[in-house]
């Protein structure tokens, strides 16, 4: 990448008035594998490609349950992630405690936001290096959140981090507006077809990816393998005909979307 | 009510000094609180009075008060340990207030958390020296709960703290029923605070009566209830047994 003189230090500013081992945290983000969000009024689905460092292991875990009503799914440093899913369910739990009611997510993901934030603030620290997708349920409804390493946050009705996430974000750009009135089930399914996109011709099965919904009245939990299956054999029994018709268009949307990450080989051990 | 525990290295009394740092009697303190749901959400009552052990001193407390949007809290028992929850509470509706989020704190939420701190206070032997009652509706849902000095807290359909838990409780039990109308649960209350009035030493006649429903919390003006005093047995008590009362 670039080689500045002002990105030693995370409190050195550069001269155009950037925080460069920030924007280096960022980068660490889209070095892991694809995870992918999506909400509805009622539901949020958390998706995310299994990847595993070799065949002889077993693939990363990068959704967790925070609470019934809040799920992460995670990109990056998996390690630093598995620190602030550790700190999330403290701060639910701890809330769940004194109030007896579930922590709405919005306060949650400030929180998360407010931690990172620290971290590129102080000289003998470093900025997490993972993206974290916060989907939750609270009083006002379904909420999807992206944190990023900087300490920012925003909402979404549907994102993509991780390598090969542009593919799955032009999908999801096409069909996004639908999503407020989805079904939980057309929900999961344009969960997985994003992460088709990400796949580059791979050919999807159930146990290249994770799944995982809540909604209103449904505790947060991750869907086994046999329902993923179903919902694959829907659209992937006739792989290149027509059916949807975005599918012709994906292929060839896919292919000249290149990732500004590294491909899979050159993966550092500790990102995933 | 002073008794002496040991702390430290297990050994050791407390100090005067120790002593003045944790409660240890209630000073100025209100009397019952009488609260029960009905149709709209929840109705409470309680009278004005400030007891100074045996002293009606002061005759114009509130010991009702609205909490956020959705609750009221009624306290009896030790007036500045009262006060001194609603500082809490204040601080924890203005900030559940600068979060702007369309979230708020509930009933629920409210009397979980005094009921966090009353038992942590009494785990320090530093009780806040109430029992609290609160009451609120949101969303359609009516909640009523009682918080002790001790942290012993539950929900129910009534309530009543002090006297009222042995002389308003029992007829509450007879005559509460699901979907009370405004009047006949005014008339219930006022019924428990009748028989208070006439039974409590530290009630006086002028009570409030407070109404929290969907749209919010209405705390009446002061009045108060007619009594009557004329009872033939009042005028010769000891008639029917000499030396008795």
């Amino acid at each position: 990448m670039f080689r500045n003189q002002y990105d030693t230090d995370v409190t050195t500013w550069s001269p155009t008035g950037r925080l460069f081992q920030v924007e280096y945290a960022m980068e660490a983000v889209k070095q892991g594998s694809a995870a992918i969000g999506l909400r509805s009024r009622s539901h949020v689905v958390l998706a995310s490609v299994n990847k595993a460092q070799s065949e002889l292991s077993s693939h990363q875990r990068k959704i967790f349950k925070v609470d019934d009503h809040i799920g992460v799914a995670i990109a990056g440093l998996t390690a630093d992630g598995r620190v602030l899913s550790r700190y999330m369910r403290s701060e639910s739990i701890n809330h769940s405690f004194t109030y007896e009611s579930p922590l709405p997510v919005g306060r949650l993901v400030v929180r998360l936001a407010d931690k990172a934030q620290v971290c590129t603030q102080r000289s003998w620290k470093r900025p997490y290096g993972v993206g974290l997708l916060v989907g939750g349920l609270d009083e006002s409804g379904a909420h999807l959140y992206y944190n990023c390493p900087s300490g920012n946050y925003f909402e979404y009705q549907a994102f993509a981090i991780g390598s090969r996430s542009q593919a799955a974000k032009t999908y999801l750009e096409r069909r996004f507006k639908s999503f407020n009135e989805s079904s939980r089930e057309d929900l999961i399914k344009d969960a997985i077809l994003a992460i088709r996109e990400t796949l580059q011709g791979e050919t999807l099965k159930s146990s290249l990816c994770t799944v995982s919904v809540l909604g209103v009245d449904e505790p947060f939990h991750f869907l086994d393998q046999e329902s993923i299956q179903k919902v694959i054999d829907t659209f992937e029994k006739v792989p290149e005909e027509e059916e949807d018709g975005g599918e012709a268009e994906a292929e060839a949307a896919a292919a000249p979307a290149e990732q500004g990450g590294a491909g899979d080989q050159d993966v550092a051990p500790m990102e995933m | 009510m002073t008794f002496t525990i040991p702390i430290d290295n297990g050994d050791s009394v407390k100090t005067a000094e120790a002593d003045s740092q944790r409660t240890l009697y209630p000073y100025v303190t209100g009397t019952s609180i009488v609260a029960i749901k009905y149709k709209d959400g929840v109705l409470m009552a309680s009278d004005m009075g400030g007891s100074y052990g045996s002293t009606l001193r002061y005759k114009n407390i509130e010991r009702m008060k609205a909490i956020g949007k959705h609750s009221l809290l009624g306290a009896s028992g030790e007036i500045s340990d009262f006060q001194e929850i609603l500082r809490y509470l204040d601080e924890l509706v203005l900030n559940d207030n600068m979060w702007d989020d369309g979230n708020s704190l509930g009933p629920k939420e409210v009397h979980n958390y005094l009921t966090r701190v009353m038992y942590n206070r009494r785990n320090k032997f530093n009780p806040l020296w109430n029992t609290l009652v609160l009451g609120g509706v949101k969303n359609g849902e009516s909640y009523l709960g009682m918080v002790s000095m001790i942290g012993v807290s539950f929900e129910d359909n009534h309530v009543a703290t002090g006297f009222g838990n042995h002389l308003a409780r029992p007829i509450l039990r007879d005559e509460w029923h699901a979907d009370l109308s405004f009047e006949d649960g005014v008339k219930l209350l006022e019924k428990c605070m009748r028989v208070l009035l006439y039974r409590d030493r530290s009630a006086i006649n002028k009570l409030q009566i407070a109404k929290i429903t969907e749209e919010g919390v209405t705390v009446s003006q002061p009045y108060s209830l007619k009594t009557f005093w004329e009872f033939k047995a009042f005028n010769n008590p000891t008639a029917g047994a000499e030396g008795s009362w």
